[in-house]
């Protein structure tokens, strides 16, 4: 025992030295440097027995459990051991440390003997500064050849242990460690056998070792085992320190069973994940890329600066101000996307209009102008239609007149409005997100202004969707879209009275069917308007967007009119069905340049909210306008300057239920006369009946002539 | 959305157009900081905004430490002064029922309409017009109640239960993973489970009791009335509900941040089934 003791007492001297080094500065420590050294070769011979001198660890270490352990250290950090005595008086405590092994189990935690507390304090102190090294250790415990590394990321947090000191006292430590986790699960060998210990410590290494065997099994479920799941949990506790840990301990325990698990899984996965974010992350790194700025391209550059591309951050400023907006980022990237919009086509000016929300991705969307005469040519869809017409009418004139000829002739396909006029003013560019390409979006057809007002359909983010309905709509989401934003922009677009004014009167008045003035301009001598007077009342605001006829053109086309003028085969065809009218009211809407004010109520609501930005500080307060009839339509002013935006889904309002148009009746294709006018066939009773009457008449002709003939006879 | 971090979530809930202007903003977070205190919630959201015609509400709930417990509902009209409002009960929502179009903005105003009520008088039945008024107080109650149950929503794993009972908020809950972000099933109805019971037990036998406690979005009905989207690439799955359009929940993977927000004009889209 002498001689077992005595090296353990060097260990121990070691590390009370150890313990003392932070708190003492190393004014003894350094005198202990060749010691390490010699405990060296000590040491592998006092690996296996290194059980009691941990044994200054149970004492508290049964009752300090993980929660209570950092409270333990806490408490004990405060009192700084008594360190000068520790050195001396090591080998007293040494023993009775043995001998008290059974009493301290069960008394509390705090310390019961002075003696005791010496080494006890040290021990533990020595546990606590090891305790998180042990952070690091344990989590080595298989790897025996890890000794400096893990002391030196945390030299200073503890200030201070010499790698030279850890590197000889690691094993030893981590055993005491061991002993002391060990002697957490096992508290209860160590209570039933506080005798046995001082005449068998043997046997209660055995005990220890097979304690830790056992914990160190590995689970046939999972591969791990008890004693590394241990050291993890209370490793990241002990990193990331959250409060009542004792809380969520099986929480945290749960999360270190999952982390183990999915680390492998990560590089396979992880590499698709991210992938998007970067691509649109290099998209949008490309709007930030300044556009080349060579001398031929300079003088585009000041033609495009004049005023093609708004003051986008101003206008959201000012909407922000109303509680509307997209977010400063996105705005300015929005702002970006339209400065290349405006870069790479021939831009006159252009202005952010809105967002549309989508069910799958949305749509960011740009009103442009292009320069006079640079727009492109469309298709002309339209003329294709009409000469199919045609072709269908004379294909039925050809046909014999054995079929009965149908009255049906498709209504003639209304022209769209040419571009720059009326619904087809301006060219809109959509794109899914700043960054991605922009897309010219078609110009649009009245057939599908006035299916568009019928139907009600999410939009779906795809362009080339198709929009699947009843009545079914003649295009794709493209078109719907495009339906869309030209009836938001006819009834929402509206700026401050005497914003605009009409253009220099002509000669004429202009009131033929081709509608009101279509043309206003800026009123140079706008001097605005008060925010109050905005606010307050709606005729201060007009529309400045013609309004789309029932017809779904703004200007009114007449179809019976061109009828008269072309075609001749088709007035042959009027003549003959004349069923036409002859004469189609022309639909008039309320001419540009309308106050709101007249706009219809939705039962009982005024179409447009006016709001203040700011009742507390009236006097920079801006007005917004809010509209009720298509909600997400905000308009702001601040006196002088104003702007239109729309966020939403697209949708008008409607205070009843969507309900879909009711298919029209059968049409009637052709006359209907005695030759095609269906009659039942006769029932069995009517056969017998008819055939009863035929037999009647023709055996009463016969009788007749019998009788004739008899009596022709008779007379002869 | 958390009261604490009520700035960050209105710039990640902004991608829906509908926020919060300054002023309102600054005045929300002093506010809801003093209505946390006097009332002891635990902790405050900042539920939305109902848009009336002539005013705004402005939305608040108080939660105590159960999270499924019966949230505390306050309004405002103009983010600072906030009232408690009355609980939901069955009656109110049936009296709402038959009250459509915009709210007004003023809590006073009385909606009226009539109804043919059964009248019995001795022997006789009959069939009388009955005008019923029903409060603008009582249609903002029943409606954030419906917005709430119908679809209010919380990430997988954001709540944990005990086996005690109450349910707290998950200290450990670090984010949805990319892969589990974009699916409907990762995100549950943030009230009590009504779908539960009806899942047979081999369904509930891959759940983990201690998380998986509420009803999650994929059997929602109609199919379809929610869109997912990522903003920002993958740094952010906003999703939005098609059946009371207004309500956007927004959650940045890998992280703790997410929330949901109601700006819109509280009413239901009955026309869902057409439009999808």
């Amino acid at each position: 025992m002498e001689d077992s003791t005595s090296p353990k007492q060097e260990k121990e001297n070691q590390g009370l030295r150890e313990v003392e080094g932070p708190w003492e500065e190393k004014t003894a420590a350094s005198p202990q440097d060749p010691d390490p050294q010699s405990s060296e070769p000590l040491e592998a011979e006092q690996v296996p027995e290194t059980g009691p001198q941990p044994r200054n660890s149970p004492p508290w270490s049964p009752q300090s459990r993980a929660s209570t352990f950092l409270g333990d250290v806490t408490g004990q950090e405060a009192s700084p051991p008594n360190s000068p005595p520790q050195q001396t008086s090591s080998t007293p405590p040494l023993t009775l440390a043995e001998q008290d092994l059974g009493a301290p189990l069960q008394s509390g935690r705090t310390t019961t003997r002075i003696p005791d507390a010496g080494t006890p304090l040290s021990g533990s102190l020595e546990q606590s500064s090891d305790k998180r090294e042990s952070t690091f250790h344990l989590t080595r415990q298989s790897e025996e050849n890890t000794f400096p590394e893990p002391q030196q990321p945390k030299p200073d947090l503890y200030g201070l242990r010499d790698p030279s000191y850890d590197t000889s006292k690691q094993k030893e430590l981590r055993f005491d460690i061991f002993q002391e986790e060990d002697s957490n699960s096992n508290c209860d060998l160590l209570q039933s056998e506080p005798g046995a210990s001082e005449v068998t410590p043997s046997m209660l290494e055995v005990a220890i070792h097979n304690a830790k065997a056992y914990l160190l099994r590995t689970s046939s479920k999972s591969g791990l085992n008890l004693y590394d799941h241990l050291s993890n949990v209370l490793t990241k506790i002990l990193d990331e320190r959250p409060d009542n840990a004792v809380d969520i301990i099986e929480n945290i325990s749960q999360d270190v069973k999952m982390a183990h698990f999915s680390k492998k899984l990560d590089t396979l996965q992880n590499e698709n994940e991210l992938l998007p974010m970067y691509e649109i992350a290099e998209m949008q790194k490309a709007l930030f890329l300044q556009g080349n700025l060579e001398g031929a391209d300079q003088e585009l550059e000041e033609e495009i600066a004049e005023g093609s591309l708004p003051n986008v951050m101003e206008a959201a400023f000012y909407f922000e101000q109303a509680g509307v907006g997209l977010g400063t980022d996105e705005t300015y990237r929005i702002f970006l996307a339209l400065k290349q919009l405006a870069d790479t086509h021939p831009i006159q000016r252009c202005r952010f209009w809105g967002k549309i929300l989508g069910i799958e991705r949305n749509y960011i969307v740009a009103e442009v102008e292009f320069r006079e005469g640079e727009d492109e040519e469309e298709v002309e869809e339209e003329d294709v239609a009409e000469e199919r017409d045609n072709g269908a009418i004379e294909a039925d004139e050809d046909e014999e007149d054995e079929f009965p000829k149908a009255f049906y002739k498709a209504p003639r396909a209304i022209p769209k409005e040419e571009s720059r006029m009326g619904a087809n003013k301006y060219v809109y560019f959509v794109c899914n997100e700043p960054g991605r390409p922009w897309v010219k979006l078609p110009s649009v057809m009245p057939a599908q202004i006035v299916m568009a007002r019928k139907i009600k359909k999410f939009f779906t983010g795809r362009l080339d969707a198709p929009i699947i309905s009843y009545p079914p709509f003649p295009g794709n989401e493209s078109n719907y879209l495009r339906a869309q934003i030209a009836r938001i922009s006819a009834g929402t677009h509206v700026s401050p009275l005497g914003f605009y004014q009409f253009g220099e009167e002509e000669g004429e008045e202009e009131e033929e069917v081709e509608g009101g003035r279509d043309s206003f301009e800026e009123n140079p001598d706008f001097e605005g308007i008060q925010v109050m007077d905005l606010v307050e009342s709606l005729s201060n605001w007009v529309h400045h967007v013609q309004h789309i006829l029932p017809q779904g053109r703004c200007n009114w086309f007449n179809p019976v009119q061109k009828n008269e003028e072309e075609e001749e085969e088709e007035d042959e065809e009027k003549e003959e069905k004349g069923e036409d009218p002859d004469y189609i009211e022309q639909e008039v809407g309320p001419p540009l340049l309308t106050p709101i004010s007249e706009d219809l109520e939705i039962q009982n609501m005024p179409a447009w909210t006016t709001r203040l930005s700011s009742n507390l500080i009236p006097q920079y307060a801006i007005a917004v306008l809010r509209s009720n009839l298509w909600p997400g339509a905000y308009a702001f002013s601040n006196g002088k300057k104003f702007e239109n935006f729309y966020i939403g889904w697209g949708h008008k309002y409607s205070v009843d239920n969507y309900t879909p148009p009711v298919p029209p009746p059968v049409y009637q294709e052709y006359p209907s006369g005695p030759e095609i006018t269906e009659m039942d066939d006769p029932s069995v009773e009517e056969e017998h009946a008819f055939r009863a009457a035929q037999e009647a008449s023709v055996s009463a002709a016969e009788e007749n002539e019998e009788t004739e003939e008899d009596e022709d006879e008779d007379d002869d | 959305m958390d009261a604490e971090s009520l700035l960050l979530s209105l710039e990640l809930a902004s991608g829906s157009g509908q926020g919060l202007s300054p002023d309102r903003r600054a005045s929300l977070l002093t506010s809801l900081l003093l209505v946390k205190r006097d009332y002891r919630y635990d902790r405050v959201l900042f539920w939305g905004r109902i848009l009336g015609i002539v005013a705004d509400y402005y939305i608040a709930q108080g939660l105590t430490e159960d999270q499924l417990a019966p949230r505390k509902t306050l309004y405002s009209l103009n983010c600072t002064d906030w009232s408690l409002l009355p609980p939901a009960t069955e009656e109110m929502v049936v009296q709402t029922a038959m009250v459509k179009g915009r709210f007004m903005g003023d809590p006073s105003h009385e909606y009226e309409h009539t109804e043919l009520q059964k009248v019995n008088e001795g022997d006789k039945v009959f069939e009388e017009e009955v005008v019923v008024q029903v409060k603008e107080e009582t249609r903002l109650v029943s409606i954030i109640d419906q917005i709430d149950k119908a679809v209010a929503i919380i990430p997988r794993g954001a709540l944990f239960k005990t086996p005690f009972g109450p349910t707290n908020v998950n200290r450990t809950f670090e984010g949805l993973s990319l892969s589990e972000a974009k699916k409907l099933s990762s995100y549950f109805h943030f009230r009590e489970a009504v779908d539960l019971k009806n899942k047979t037990l081999l369904e509930k036998a891959d759940l983990d009791p201690s998380l998986d406690f509420m009803d999650s979005l994929e059997h929602d009905i109609p199919k379809g009335s929610w869109s997912i989207q990522m903003e920002r690439g993958n740094a952010l799955v906003v999703l939005r509900s098609l059946l009371w359009p207004g309500l956007t929940f927004y959650h940045a993977p890998r992280t703790k941040n997410y929330g949901y927000i109601y700006v819109g004009t509280g009413e239901k889209n009955l026309d869902l089934p057409f439009m999808l």
